[in-house]
């Protein structure tokens, strides 16, 4: 083992993780009627506690308008939870603000979805990747000049790309740029919403590559959110499963894959298209849409298309629990 | 064998202007059989979306051309149709599906309405009538509020929904060919799961055969009968899709197949293909596909190969192989 990997395994060892979620809430006022006031909430993100040990990825996975993306800002602190706390390496993040922040905001990055809209179109690539480094004054010009062209050569872009604007590299290209600038403060976690979503699938398997390797190289850990199954399930440790702004379930990628407890994980494995031929697989379709988060369900949220709903489920909300060692989840059926 | 729907022959799509002439569809040949689902298959710049749009006769004009090639549908040449007798055809004899249904519907007509265009157009009933069997159509893609759907207007639905009202809309006059293009790819996948199974009872109940194009090869496998895999413009590989996924031989088709993740499977690493897809306005010459491919030769750089039948039915255009 490196020394790294025997740093990041006493520090699971000793339960120190880099991230700790505890029953966040981020709930979005709805407003309404002559007099604008607030007529009831949006609850984009409902109780949703996890945490992530140092030099892991934990997959945050789900469908629209189940809050991974909400989830995602409030940890970058884009966003401020309604209620609960995020803990950054024990600390307690969750009210900070400016410049403290600013400062906090060294140890995590993000990087996004859409790799035409995330990079200013007006400035250079080596402008874009040196701003984090000249904002927080990491060295004199020179020494800036230099770490650029590092980082994009970690990323697998050559030297000169410095000089070119992002409207002349693809969508894998920018998103490698967009990574380049979340490595330039040296985080320690990176999330990233949906970062291969909008790839053509052999440029994704590209991407995925890259993080694959920078988590090796700098112990990193990630937050993974995306709507793809198969993609979460190669890049995490551990998968979260999201449903109506609550987690559903959440265990090692090799449990959530192999025994799926909860009814709604096991529909979306059974949903997911496989590149295989005669599959034969029971599937299992869910009727109707996803219910709006302005009003969810009464109990458990998915107990309006589950098809193993009991009269309990309509009443009570489920409680995320262990009932197998290392797998949780909210279901009626286990109780 | 029964005589094929549609044939394609050398289809080419030329978008030329004074500085630059990109060939979008360069050469495309293939067929599709009644009541059949052919999948197409490639990624951004394969000109797969654009082929779709040239068998309707939608390519935008006047810089995008089809510039030569045949298309014969039922026995009829649909290039050399006037545009008259083209709008007789689509939304009739064929109907087409889009990718983003937000944009492809109407927003300021009630989806009822859209639905009974078509029908007033091609069937010529009257407004009452076009909303009865416009009833008729949303319940059969699966709407129970079907009453209440007919006067709504697409800002009201859901992606899911939006998608199933156009295919409603596609369906109306049961066309003997659907042509879907990425109907799925901006759907959660739960939804994806629910309007590929309502295009395939469509399909089993009304004969209806289906061109459906996507990145996708998951739903590809899932779906498709026949599978033609384009890159650069052109056919690269086209067999049955059992062929294509037992024995993909194109390095292409191979090298996809190894690059998506799979759930089913533990890969360490995914085999990524290195390089970006080549610009339509500047193709190199030779093997379009051979500055990507790791078992390029000399030659594949100098000679453009020619699409092969390496085993019955199983089309590659590859010179190594």
């Amino acid at each position: 083992m490196s020394t790294l990997e025997s740093d990041l395994a006493l520090k699971k060892a000793q339960g120190k993780s880099i991230l700790e979620v505890r029953n966040v809430k981020k709930y979005f006022p709805i407003s309404g009627g002559v007099l604008r006031r607030t007529i009831g909430h949006v609850k984009a993100v409902d109780d949703v506690s996890f945490s992530l040990p140092e030099g892991e990825t934990i997959g945050l996975v789900g469908e629209s308008g189940c809050g991974k993306s909400t989830l995602g800002r409030l940890i970058m602190r884009i966003n401020d939870p309604t209620s609960g706390s995020i803990l950054m390496s024990g600390r307690d993040i969750t009210n900070v603000k400016g410049r403290q922040l600013r400062k906090l905001r060294h140890d995590f990055q993000m990087v996004f979805q859409d790799p035409y809209s995330s990079l200013n179109p007006r400035m250079s690539v080596g402008s874009l990747v040196a701003e984090p480094l000249i904002v927080n004054k990491r060295g004199t010009r020179s020494d800036i000049s230099n770490e650029v062209v590092r980082l994009l050569e970690i990323v697998g872009l050559s030297a000169e790309a410095r000089m070119r604007f992002p409207h002349e590299f693809s969508g894998g290209q920018r998103q490698r740029i967009a990574i380049a600038r979340a490595l330039a403060l040296r985080p320690k976690l990176i999330v990233a919403d949906e970062a291969v979503s909008a790839l053509d699938v052999s440029i994704q398997a590209q991407v995925l590559n890259l993080l694959a390797d920078l988590r090796k190289e700098f112990g990193l850990s990630y937050v993974f959110i995306s709507h793809n199954l198969a993609v979460v399930k190669h890049v995490s440790d551990r998968v979260a499963v999201m449903y109506l702004g609550r987690l559903v379930e959440l265990a090692p990628k090799r449990l959530l894959y192999s025994s799926p407890q909860h009814p709604y994980t096991q529909a979306l494995l059974s949903a997911a298209p496989e590149p295989k031929r005669h599959m034969n697989r029971e599937r299992i379709v869910l009727v109707g849409d996803v219910p709006s988060p302005a009003k969810p369900p009464s109990g458990c949220a998915f107990h309006t298309r589950c098809p193993k709903v009991m009269d309990i489920c309509r009443s009570e909300r489920p409680i995320l629990k262990e009932y197998t060692p290392g797998q949780f989840t909210a279901c009626h059926l286990y109780t | 064998m029964a005589e094929p729907l549609l044939k394609v022959r050398n289809l080419k799509t030329y978008f030329i202007s004074k500085n630059s002439e990109i060939k979008a569809v360069d050469g495309v040949d293939f067929e599709v059989q009644p009541g059949k689902v052919l999948g197409i298959v490639g990624e951004s710049g394969s000109g797969k979306s654009m082929t779709s749009l040239s068998l309707m006769r939608l390519v935008p004009g006047p810089q995008g051309r089809i510039v030569e090639g045949e298309v014969t549908f039922e026995g009829t040449d649909l290039l050399k149709l006037t545009e008259r007798q083209m709008s007789d055809v689509r939304g009739n004899r064929m109907g087409m599906i889009f990718q983003e249904p937000m944009t492809a519907l109407n927003p300021v007509l009630k989806i009822g309405e859209q639905i009974g265009e078509v029908l007033i157009r091609h069937r010529n009933v009257s407004k009452a009538e076009a909303k009865r069997q416009s009833i008729g159509m949303l319940r059969s893609v699966g709407f129970p509020r079907a009453e209440q759907i007919v006067d709504e207007y697409p800002h009201q639905l859901s992606g899911g929904m939006r998608q199933r009202a156009m295919i409603a809309m596609a369906m109306a006059c049961q066309p003997k060919l659907l042509i879907a293009d990425e109907p799925t790819t901006a759907l959660d996948v739960t939804i994806q799961a629910q309007v590929l199974d309502l295009m395939r009872s469509l399909k089993d109940q009304n004969g209806t055969a289906i061109i459906l194009i996507t990145h996708d090869l998951g739903v590809i496998a899932e779906m498709a009968d026949d599978v033609v895999v384009m890159y650069g413009g052109q056919v690269v590989e086209s067999a049955n899709a059992d062929e294509v996924f037992d024995d993909p031989l194109h390095p292409y088709t191979k090298a996809l197949m190894e690059s998506i993740p799979v759930i089913d499977q533990d890969r360490e690493r995914l085999a990524s293909i290195p390089g970006t897809v080549p610009s339509a306005a500047n193709f190199p010459v030779g093997c379009r596909f051979a500055p990507r491919c790791t078992m390029a030769e000399e030659s594949c750089h100098q000679k453009m190969p020619e699409l092969r039948e390496l085993k019955p039915g199983h089309f590659v255009r590859c010179d190594l192989v």
